[in-house]
């Protein structure tokens, strides 16, 4: 009746005589006939593997969105994925697997996360690193609920410039558990507001949080921000673009305690938002007040190296109500995608990665300054491969329009003024696209602004 | 072929100058990056450097350390080790779905969102609710949303002194965990001799404080609540919501529907119920299903049809508690579970509940001539637990029984839980396994009880067929590990 | 049969107390419960100088896949801590009411501390 369900009638009826019920009926005695179903679930289908392709193929295509020549980033990068990243994931041995309980039999799994925290922690310059997150933001928000743990003060402190998307994942997660979030303005410059932030960690707090670069692009020093904030007795926790940290000095050399980010740049599709994966790094002697799991090395009774799940007890499936976090299923096949990405591209495929994310997201503000009138950059410090710009029409109309001759052109960011537009070119945009995209930009705007 | 002891880590393949991915050319004229002076790192940053051939090649060995369902019976309770359609992977892939950036407007995306609408009404239909969500990431952060919902609900209802969170001590330890997460306070109520609510307990519980009773079902016993009725009325009586955990729910579907047992609010697991595949832990979906009164708190964004037919992600504004995760969900799960939708149709969606439940006791019936089944008073759902208790008096304990399990090649039961069942074996077959699959699983197990009475070495030895022998779980803590030691090299 | 000294006060919760001549106390988790835990391989311990009600919390001890906290079987202010279960937490388990100590504490009221079980209360509480 189903391709998926192999008993048959016949086969039904033996497993039934066998443990001694008449009918499937009988084995319902515990569900009180009030609670029974009497209809069948109104849901389509049953549909052949053949309709179900053609379906979903016309649903594919009505999301005209992923023809768009992408200029945009915000947390989300669409960058070059080897061909072999897929291939590799689509064994069945990983992806079919489930969480490594019985380690002798998860040993590819095992070992391969191991090798993700390691490339994790020596990304942010850090001693260990967990075995994934949902994603940057919720990382995010477990790192802050981490530093009350470690602190004890119940405030945390975000940076004005971190990604306003993972501020309202913060907000959500310490509201609720009864912890308080205070924003640190950025000023007119862009810089994070120096006074407010003094202020700010007068009241006491646990950890504050900045991005690096910022939502912006920005890259700023972070070492006298995390002397500052250690001297007020808080942690650092830095939510790192991970690119980024193959060109830029390393988090853990700048002081941080915490770093976490978004792993998708790693070789996982854009795929509106998700899956992705959020990676958490730290210090080692925070290693019992980290949430989720962590794979450690060990040794088999004959001596022979092994992986296992370790610091168990910090888990909810042994700590309970005195976990360190309530997360269980992580996204342990997107954090193999990462670690296969990281080891595909290597050492100096990363830093060719981010020099090229780099090089062409300056060429294309470049190139809009140039034959955009009026167009400027909102910042005028140094960018890594993210850049707000000014342009003389509305950023959302803009964009709106930019779509219909084929490119995302960028997110529309009206908090830095009406013709704000946040933008990202990848080692993917040719010099072709983005001379286009910095062609259509110039009539757009004046179609737009009249 | 499986190597067995040590492996090299691909850091001890790496030699410098390889390369396993090539970029193209630098083709715009460069920027001069003297605006970071000083910001730059300096020296390596530790990654390995292989060409394709060897990443795939150290992969693809480790690969094949792992067990996994293409490879036999992963009869893990509560988890659901199900068959992942093939066809389902391939949808998935789509460059028309895998290919939308998230910032994207609505009009660019619509194909996406109409799946997304779909299917939540779809799991409204198959849980009896009004509302879904599918933003969760997991069935962890499924919980946490439900009693966000709930306590929002409280709050706004200024009953802001509810913050007791009752759950049996056979609740998944994530209950408890995601109750302190939403900032409530966990109560514990006991279990009777049915291995069920204790009703009298409940009722001594339940009262002003309570916010939510927490409460799988059928529970990790695997036992259907008979009581859940009155369970539902007690805590409704008493001001509270019911929250229930879908980790289950495989055993359920178009039998009956938990927004037809009086719950409020359940989440169900994509990545068990609705076969997509769990990645060795993960990426999951946990949607959250809920009654019209609790529908306006449930999370940004979510997704709308407007009268002309198109489809709108809402991301602002009403009562939503908040967000979870940056963006929408994880959607690539979701057009998965879609697609199983789609594939199974109504009478074959009742079909794998029907199976699971048949092929549980089947087993169980089996299992039952050598080893203890506790609670055993009648049919159970879609899992049973089964106690190691004789075994271990014999001198094999519960560990050692699932560790010879692999030398049979099959995977393990979940072992130690629930805690109130004395050297547990919790048993999930699902209804994909066939009758002689079950067979060979129940005759392994019978064989293993029967070398823990003549030859209880080969149980307490066990495993020596896998890739390693038993690890050592206390080193792995004392002398902590996690990631490859690597000598820095001096910076130049 | 687990060692229950005879000079020892317990708590049902598996502590046991020795009042010192020094007029303060030392306490310690019972040969039965680090039996029932498997070996230890961390112990968290409270702050010196912190005051806890009888039957709080006060630190806790871990093995591989448990975890329990002990508590404060008296009201008390904690004095000392033992250092050396930083580096050897299996001392717990090899030499639980000697050298595998937790807390050195001081009480005022020294009457609950004979409200505690004697050695064969406990014996009688663990069933042997």
């Amino acid at each position: 009746m189903t391709r998926y369900i192999p008993n048959q009638d016949d086969q039904r009826r033996r497993m039934l005589e066998r443990m001694g019920a008449g009918s499937f009926e009988d084995l319902l005695a515990p569900l009180p006939q009030e609670v029974r179903l009497d209809r069948e679930l109104d849901l389509p289908g049953p549909v052949s593997e053949l309709s179900l392709h053609r379906q979903m193929a016309g649903l594919a295509r009505t999301n005209t969105g992923s023809e768009k020549v992408c200029f945009a980033g915000g947390g989300a990068y669409d960058h070059f994925i080897p061909a072999a990243v897929d291939h590799i994931l689509s064994r069945s041995e990983f992806y079919t697997a489930y969480t490594p309980y019985q380690a002798e039999a998860s040993q590819g799994t095992l070992q391969s996360i191991f090798e993700y925290q390691t490339m994790v922690a020596r990304l942010c310059g850090m001693e260990i690193a967990n075995a994934s997150m949902y994603d940057g933001a919720s990382a995010a928000a477990e790192a802050a609920l981490m530093a009350i743990r470690v602190k004890r003060k119940d405030r945390v402190l975000v940076a004005g410039t971190l990604n306003p998307r993972w501020l309202r994942v913060i907000r959500t997660y310490l509201d609720r558990a009864g912890f308080f979030v205070g924003e640190v303005p950025f000023d007119d410059g862009g810089r994070l507001d120096e006074d407010a932030l003094e202020a700010q960690m007068e009241d006491g707090f646990s950890a504050l949080v900045v991005q690096y670069p910022d939502y912006f692009g920005q890259v700023f020093d972070l070492q006298p921000l995390a002397e500052k904030v250690h001297s007020r007795g808080g942690l650092l926790v830095v939510a790192a673009d991970p690119v980024a940290l193959a060109m830029l000095k390393s988090p853990g050399e700048c002081g941080a305690d915490i770093v976490v980010g978004e792993g998708q740049s790693l070789g996982i599709p854009l795929c509106y938002g998700g899956p992705y994966c959020g990676f958490m790094a730290s210090r080692k002697k925070l290693a019992r007040k980290m949430p989720g799991r962590l794979i450690g090395k060990t040794v088999d009774r004959a001596g022979e190296t092994g992986y296992v799940m370790t610091l168990q007890t910090r888990e909810q499936h042994i700590r309970r109500e005195k976990a360190t976090s309530n997360i269980c299923t992580n996204q342990a096949l997107s954090a193999l995608t990462n670690c296969v990405y990281m080891a595909l591209l290597g050492e100096t495929g990363l830093r060719e990665v981010a020099r090229q994310c780099y090089q062409r997201t300056h060429y294309t503000v470049r190139r809009i300054l140039e034959e955009v009138e009026g167009a400027a950059v909102v910042f005028d410090n140094p960018f890594f491969r993210e850049a707000a710009v000014l342009l003389p029409a509305s950023g959302e109309a803009v964009r709106d329009a930019m779509l219909d001759r084929g490119y995302l052109a960028g997110i529309p960011v009206p908090g830095l003024g009406e013709g704000a537009l946040l933008l990202s070119a990848t080692e993917k945009r040719t010099r072709e696209e983005i001379d286009g995209l910095a062609e259509n930009l110039a009539p757009v705007c004046r179609e737009v602004a009249t | 072929m499986m190597l067995k002891g040590t492996l090299p880590t691909i850091f001890d393949r790496s030699h410098p100058g390889r390369e396993g991915a090539a970029l193209p050319e630098l083709d715009v004229p460069e920027t001069d990056a003297e605006e970071l002076e000083g910001l730059l790192r300096e020296g390596p940053i530790g990654l390995p450097e292989v060409t394709e051939g060897q990443c795939t090649r150290h992969y693809v060995t480790l690969s094949c350390r792992n067990y996994h369902i293409e490879q036999g019976i992963y009869p893990l309770g509560s988890c659901t080790m199900k068959y992942n359609p093939k066809f389902h992977e391939t949808i998935a892939r789509l460059p028309g779905f895998c290919g939308l950036h998230p910032e994207l407007p609505d009009r660019e995306v619509q194909g996406t969102l109409e799946i997304l609408r779909r299917l939540s009404e779809m799991l409204g239909e198959i849980t009896g609710f009004e509302a879904v969500s599918l933003h969760p990431a997991a069935g962890a952060q499924g919980e946490l949303t439900g009693l966000m919902v709930i306590k929002s609900l409280l709050e706004d209802l200024g009953e802001k002194d509810r913050d007791e969170v009752l759950m049996p001590d056979s609740a998944h330890g994530t209950n408890p965990a995601s109750a302190v997460l939403a900032g409530m306070k966990v109560v514990n109520l006991s279990s009777d001799s049915r291995g069920l609510v204790d009703l009298e307990d409940l009722r001594e519980k339940a009262g002003p404080k309570t916010a939510a009773l927490m409460l799988t079902n059928p529970n990790t016993l695997g036992l259907f609540e008979s009581d859940i009725l009155e369970i539902t009325r007690i805590v409704h009586e008493a001001g509270g919501r019911v929250y229930m955990d879908g980790a289950n729910m495989n055993a359920l579907m178009g039998i009956a529907r938990p927004g037809d047992m009086g719950f409020d609010v359940c989440h169900l697991n994509l990545h068990k119920t609705f076969s997509t595949p769990h990645g060795g832990g993960g990426p999951g979906s946990g949607p959250v299903a809920c009654t019209s009164e609790l529908a306006p708190y449930l999370p940004h964004p979510r997704v709308v049809r407007d009268d002309d037919g198109g489809y709108r992600l809402i991301d602002r504004g009403g009562q939503a508690f908040g967000r979870l995760l940056a963006f929408a969900g994880n959607v690539g799960v979701c057009l998965k579970a879609f697609a199983y939708v789609l594939s199974m149709g109504p009478e074959g969606i009742r079909s794998v509940s029907e199976n699971a439940v048949i092929n549980a006791n089947y087993l169980k019936a089996l299992l039952s001539q050598k080893y203890e089944i506790p609670y055993d008073r009648g049919p159970c759902m879609h899992e049973f637990v089964a106690s190691g208790g004789r075994q271990k008096d014999a001198g094999a304990a519960t560990l050692d029984i699932a560790k010879r399990l692999l030398d049979y090649g099959c995977h393990a039961p979940t072992v130690y839980f629930p805690l109130i069942v004395r050297e547990a074996l919790m048993i999930e077959p699902t209804e994909t396994e066939s009758v002689e699959s079950l067979d060979a699983f129940a005759e392994a197990m019978l064989s293993i009880a029967c070398e823990v009475e003549s030859k209880p070495h080969l149980v307490t030895d066990a495993p020596v067929s896998t890739p390693v022998l038993r690890l050592d779980e206390v080193r792995a803590v004392k002398d902590l590990c996690v990631v490859e030691p690597w000598d820095r090299p001096e910076r130049e | 049969m687990s060692h229950i000294p005879e000079d020892l006060r317990y708590t049902e919760t598996h502590e046991w107390v020795r009042r010192e001549d020094s007029g303060g106390y030392t306490m310690g988790i019972t040969d039965h419960a680090q039996d029932q835990m498997g070996e230890i391989v961390m112990v968290e311990m409270p702050p010196d100088e912190s005051t806890y009600g009888g039957g709080d919390p006060i630190g806790s001890l871990e093995a591989v896949k448990t975890a329990e906290d002990f508590l404060a079987p008296m009201d008390l202010e904690v004095s000392g801590t033992n250092d050396s279960l930083d580096d050897s937490p299996e001392l717990v388990n090899q030499d639980p009411y000697g050298k595998g100590w937790l807390v050195r504490f001081t009480a005022d009221d020294d009457s609950q501390f004979d409200d505690l079980m004697t050695s064969d209360e406990y014996a009688n509480h663990i069933g042997e």
